[in-house]
């Protein structure tokens, strides 16, 4: 009796711990956003709450398929460029007459075979870090787009292909203006997924341990090698995917696209509470990264401070956010 | 020296086994023989090639020359994948755990229990806690929680979950390297009595240690690699540690006084 009862005591207490790990991040979004709407009017409207959504939707898809790779203690510098030859190529592709359907396939695919050369690379060429690998396909991608595209931008493309980036559900009768955009509903669902495979399938659970410990999970027969090949094949999809909303939101295909938005994603998903080291963090956790970086931009443009001072900051909080990081560390060896 | 042939037939052998690594010879020829039931004690100095015996045993190395055997057939093994399989599980020096993740999913790494659901393939946790907290019960494991991670734990506590993990799933053979060098002196009877309950179990066990109380603890026999050869092996009853101590050296039939010179030298 008495020791089911501490048992059940000990319990609550390791979920209440590991809740407040997990989304305490969130209270600091909701601070912000609090903080916010008291600093400036025109927060708090529903028309600037859903452009924040639909600005950040391509930086959520990003930093998701980052997300993933940081987990298995990787790094993906490759997704910048990956958007950008997924948005000329399904430009290139409409261009050629495909049909709007076959068009929408196209982003996607090509950063999955973009994302599947990574992994093939990194596990196949043994190389010492996937630092270098995608470092190389960084290159590799931005140089095959500004080929493609011939440097300069693509326009005119279908409305139907633009729909996923730029359709939104009317909400006007809430507020004129106002709709959901479907793009939100894109990374609802990649959230979602993720979820879903990160901690409902072994698959998910055999992404962490790698992370936690790649020796373990090779003597427990995890095939480590297949699963990260899968793990920057799905990084690189998500890429794709968001190549595909850019190209909706802007209604172009323009080859400069993502040019370091590999280093946002990376900042998004270390203020969000994932360890670089790797076997840590969580999907609302990255989710919640890409939303304070929205905040901060949006607030800090709405009060009129300069993108050169946002950017300062947004250096502070990364380092910030990763000394938290390094103190939990700390803390959790102190045995 | 094989009165064994006598009853059951060993559950694991390895027959001539030689591993090479470019020039380096790590086992040139050696045997093994391990019984149902049994605790098996290995010994031998830095370099003379236990844990490469080991490795071959449990799958992570193919053997160069020679076979491995189990239950009387020669088994061909590609990763630790096929020897988990079989039955035959190995305990890590360095445990390979991972420590981000709480015990019970430790436990069934890479053999989680599933629930699949419209063709996902998705994770019974509420079993596999279950199932975990059963299994450590049975092994007389006491944690405050299945939930907790193992970074959170005692060494003798991730010692333990190691060998749960070991045990988990009906192994035959149990390999531990050195599973007592990394603990305080309190925690290393808790891991020996761990062995014993193993062996109650009827799951053979051979152990690779430098710790002489260790083997004379634990084990029914012990056997010596000397410069990745077959060197002496005994039974417990029949051999003494300083015996023993003068195998790891190279040296047969020490007396007491032999061996201690021997240290000395």
């Amino acid at each position: 009796m008495t020791t089911a009862a501490t048992t059940s005591a000990t319990d609550s207490g390791l979920r209440q711990t590991r809740l407040l790990e997990t989304y305490g991040i969130w209270l600091v979004v909701l601070v912000m956003m609090i903080a916010l709407s008291f600093l400036s009017e025109t927060f708090f409207s529903l028309l600037n709450l859903t452009n924040i959504l639909k600005q950040n939707a391509t930086a959520s898809l990003l930093a998701l398929g980052m997300f993933l790779v940081i987990v298995t203690a990787g790094i993906d510098l490759s997704v910048g460029s990956i958007l950008a030859l997924a948005m000329v190529s399904s430009a290139v592709a409409a261009q050629a007459g495909l049909p709007w359907w076959a068009v929408l396939l196209v982003g996607p695919l090509v950063g999955m075979v973009c994302g599947a050369l990574n992994g093939l690379g990194l596990t196949i060429l043994r190389l010492p870090h996937p630092f270098i690998m995608t470092l190389g396909m960084l290159n590799i991608a931005r140089g095959a787009t500004n080929l493609v595209s011939g440097g300069v931008p693509i326009a005119g493309i279908d409305p139907q292909v633009r729909y996923l980036g730029q359709a939104e559900f009317d909400l006007s009768f809430i507020q004129d203006g106002a709709g959901l955009p479907v793009s939100l509903l894109v990374v609802a669902a990649c959230v979602i997924g993720l979820w879903v495979m990160l901690n409902a399938t072994p698959m998910g659970r055999h992404i962490y341990a790698i992370g936690g410990n790649p020796q373990s999970a090779r003597v427990s027969g995890i095939n480590v090698d297949r699963v990260l090949v899968w793990v920057y094949t799905i990084c690189g999809g998500l890429a794709g995917l968001a190549g595909l909303l850019l190209i909706g939101r802007t209604g172009s295909a323009f080859p400069n696209a993502g040019l370091g938005a590999e280093l946002d994603a990376i900042a998004a998903v270390i203020i969000g509470g994932a360890s670089f080291f790797g076997g840590r963090g969580t999907v609302a956790g990255c989710i919640a990264g890409v939303i304070i970086m929205g905040l901060l931009r949006n607030g800090l443009n709405l009060m009129d401070v300069s993108v050169f001072w946002q950017q300062i900051l947004i250096g502070f909080i990364i380092v910030g956010a990763v000394y938290f990081d390094v103190v939990r560390r700390r803390a959790s060896f102190r045995i | 020296m094989h009165a064994s042939t006598t009853s059951a037939p060993p559950i694991l052998q390895a027959r001539d086994v030689s591993k090479f690594f470019g020039a380096i010879t790590a086992l040139r020829g050696v045997n093994l023989q391990l019984m149902p039931g049994e605790v098996l004690g290995v010994v031998g100095d830095n370099g003379a090639g236990k844990s490469t015996l080991m490795k071959v045993l449990s799958g992570l190395f193919a053997p160069s020359e020679g076979e491995i055997v189990f239950e009387g057939r020669t088994i061909q093994m590609q990763s630790p994948r096929d020897s988990r399989r079989i039955g035959i599980e190995m305990v890590y020096q360095d445990l390979a755990l991972a420590g981000n993740m709480p015990i019970h999913e430790n436990i069934f790494l890479g053999r989680e229990v599933q629930k699949p659901l419209l063709g996902l393939p998705l994770l019974n946790k509420k079993a596999q806690r279950e199932m975990a907290q059963e299994h450590l019960n049975r092994l007389k494991i006491h944690v405050k929680s299945v939930d907790q991670n193992v970074e959170d734990l005692s060494g003798g506590q991730r010692q333990a979950v190691a060998i749960a993990r070991a045990t988990a799933f009906d192994a035959k053979v149990v390999i531990m390297d050195e599973p007592t060098a990394a603990l305080a002196i309190k925690e290393v009877g808790k891991v020996l009595d761990l062995i014993h309950i193993l062996k109650e179990q009827k799951v053979a066990v051979i152990i690779i240690s430098h710790r002489m109380d260790d083997i004379f603890y634990a084990c029914d026999r012990v056997m010596a690699l000397y410069q990745g050869t077959n060197f002496a092996e005994s039974s417990i009853a029949n051999t003494s540690r300083n015996e023993v101590i003068g195998w790891i050296m190279g040296t047969k039939g020490n007396t007491t006084a032999l061996a201690h010179d021997g240290m000395v030298q």
